[in-house]
């Protein structure tokens, strides 16, 4: 296939091949069974100028677009999802300060995270505030030059890991959606701790705990955009990186395939490879072929990015939704094709199914994906009449 | 702190196939690579490099494909290559290599250190290290897995032995060769890959390097090689499978039936 890529996207392909290759498929199983985070390929991938793919070069960054770094998180994702999910949160937290923060944010944050000297994390979702982002209940209070905060955000991928950590948090109770505002805190503010890291299905590697606010005093200055933007800036974050989890969904689905695909050809039964029966044959060809149409999906949704659209909105929730709807099946069929083998820890595509689980789930579930592209539809529909 | 890493380019495989006719190892075919123990010397060097400060120079010497081996070096970080390539060297053994890297260090001129692979893995034989520092009249350490310290004009190095490892202290400029516990080669950078693609790299050529064209190649060889032969296989050996525990047990049992413990 020719997914006509530049040289310089092939380039960054092969360099996040050679990470995935060298540096994550040697330990991922060990970071699963153990929940061990990533720390050195992170640093790895700072070395090789990963971390600042997307962050303009003016602030330290490598200046490319979204089907670059997209390129390098399906690579990633091809090997483990755990790092993939550590690298992409990485980003998820930095679009607020990328795309609403001030000149003086972008300069004191950005060189830092292009560096990968400082990790991110995005904190949006508490108990009570999952798909219906409205139910947040963290406040932050102007009082004198400092915001106030308190609250308590939940199941935040890098938390405790991150140095820097971009929030919503309620400024205004009686303006409903306009009465929330994002914020800058960093670790070792007083008064922001942490809660347990959690012990989940997969992603085992990446770090997801509580973020704890309790008379947190942060700067005015910590305020991204205005008061009472949080809510856009949370959606237009989410919408940046949307498609993004697709592009995690057609790595983890192809690296299911290319292991099941190596397994079945030396996989003898009934005198013959397995590979050589027409049912494990049509299974592989489905497998790849919907894998293919997500790719085409996700790039697609990011070329519109990169080509300034305004509003894609649509074209990545299809990604996003297409794509890890499609790694869950392809996962699950890898699995049946190794049968018995599949299910074991001595190969990789059981923990590549754990994995694959949450991409239907974060950012935004599959049925609110749905939603999101459904709304657009029938107000196409509308405007059209 | 000014360093240079000698680099070869080797076949990519374990397996070469050898001429029979010219005793030759044949290379077409075959893709290249860095020599792997070289990729440690590259490491060490930029890590020195980072806290020191200074500069790295890869120097090879090969035919002019040899260019892409110190492409990939710049992809790693390194800030400045020489190529030595010249029909003239042709056919060295590893005398007349070293006469011909000794020739292209003297002409990059100031340098504190000169790090290498501890062997190449096609020709095995880890001759050219010390040839070189021998003819460049310096100090010479082999096998190091560890650099504790350097400072002002001296370092000190843990030299890798069969049984444990010697602490040396050598004067500077010297020449090590390093083992592959020393270190773990980082990945190119995207930057670093990016320049490499645009490098031209110039060869130098014997004349260049004001090289004894007697001394170079064939002629400066004094190596021949009469034969080379696969070992006869030693035979007799048992594969023993299960638990650890299982192969420990069977390896002590029949240890204890030949009498040996």
């Amino acid at each position: 296939m020719d997914y006509l890529l530049t040289e310089e996207q092939l380039m960054i392909r092969d360099l996040a091949r050679q990470i995935a290759v060298e540096k994550i498929v040697p330990v991922r199983a060990e970071l699963d069974e153990h929940n061990k985070f990533p720390t050195d390929i992170m640093k790895a991938m700072a070395q090789a100028d990963l971390m600042g793919l997307y962050i303009p070069e003016e602030y330290g960054g490598m200046g490319r677009g979204t089907l670059d770094f997209y390129i390098a998180i399906e690579e990633i994702s091809k090997a483990c999802l755990g790092v993939s999910t550590t690298y992409a949160a990485n980003a998820l937290g930095t679009y607020p300060i990328l795309l609403f923060g001030s000149d003086e944010q972008k300069k004191k944050y950005l060189p830092d995270i292009a560096a990968g000297k400082k990790l991110v994390a995005f904190g949006l979702t508490e108990a009570n505030a999952g798909s219906d982002a409205s139910g947040i209940q963290t406040t932050a209070k102007l009082e004198g030059n400092e915001y106030v905060v308190n609250g308590t955000k939940q199941w935040i991928t890098n938390g405790g890991e991150a140095d820097i950590y971009t929030i919503i948090a309620i400024t205004d109770k009686s303006r409903g959606p306009r009465g929330a505002s994002a914020f800058v805190v960093e670790k070792g503010t007083p008064g922001f701790t942490f809660g347990k890291k959690e012990n989940k299905m997969g992603i085992r590697s990446s770090s997801t705990t509580e973020l704890i606010f309790n008379n947190c005093r942060i700067p005015k200055e910590n305020l991204i955009a205005k008061q009472g933007m949080g809510f856009i800036v949370a959606m237009k974050t989410l919408d940046s990186s949307r498609a993004g989890v697709g592009s995690q969904g057609v790595g983890v689905a192809q690296g299911a395939i290319d292991e099941c695909i190596k397994f079945a050809k030396g996989r003898v039964q009934f005198g013959q490879p397995v590979t050589s029966f027409q049912a494990v044959q049509h299974m592989l060809a489905d497998m790849q072929t919907m894998t293919e149409a997500a790719r085409s999906l996700v790039y697609n949704a990011a070329r519109m990015i990169d080509s300034g659209a305004k509003d894609f909105s649509r074209a990545s929730a299809m990604a996003k939704l297409f794509a890890t709807d499609t790694a869950m099946k392809v996962t699950t069929d890898a699995v049946q094709v190794m049968g018995g083998s599949g299910y074991m820890k001595e190969y990789p595509v059981e923990k590549m199914m754990r994995d694959a689980k949450i991409l239907q789930i974060y950012e935004g579930t599959n049925q609110i994906q749905r939603t999101v592209i459904g709304l657009d539809m029938v107000k196409e529909a509308t405007r059209q009449k | 702190m000014n360093i240079i890493v000698l680099v070869k380019q080797v076949p990519d495989t374990s397996e070469v196939k050898i001429n029979r006719e010219t005793n030759t190892l044949i290379r077409d075919g075959v893709p290249s690579i860095i020599n792997p123990f070289d990729m440690f010397a590259i490491e060490e060097a930029l890590r020195l490099r980072e806290k020191h400060g200074g500069k790295v120079t890869a120097l090879t010497m090969g035919p002019p494909q040899a260019a892409e081996a110190l492409k990939e070096a710049v992809s790693l970080g390194v800030d400045d290559v020489v190529l030595l390539s010249d029909r003239a060297f042709a056919g060295a053994d590893t005398w007349a290599t070293s006469y011909a890297l000794s020739m292209g260090i003297r002409k990059i001129g100031q340098y504190d250190l000169v790090i290498a692979g501890k062997q190449a893995i096609d020709g095995d034989t880890a001759q050219v290290g010390p040839e070189t520092a021998d003819m460049l009249g310096i100090p010479f350490i082999a096998y190091i897995r560890k650099i504790e310290k350097v400072e002002n004009d001296t370092m000190v190095v843990e030299r890798m032995m069969d049984e444990g490892y010697d602490v040396v202290e050598t004067s500077l400029p010297c020449l090590i060769t390093v083992v592959k516990e020393i270190n773990q080669p980082r990945v190119p950078s995207l930057k670093g890959k990016m320049k490499a693609k645009s490098l031209k790299v110039t060869a130098w050529s014997a004349k260049d390097v004001n090289a004894d064209e007697n001394k170079l190649g064939l002629k400066g060889s004094p190596t021949q090689v009469v034969r080379i032969f696969p070992p006869a296989p030693r035979g007799g050996r048992e594969m023993l499978s299960g638990s650890v525990a299982d192969q420990v047990a069977a390896v002590a049992k029949k240890l204890k039936e030949q009498s040996l413990i």
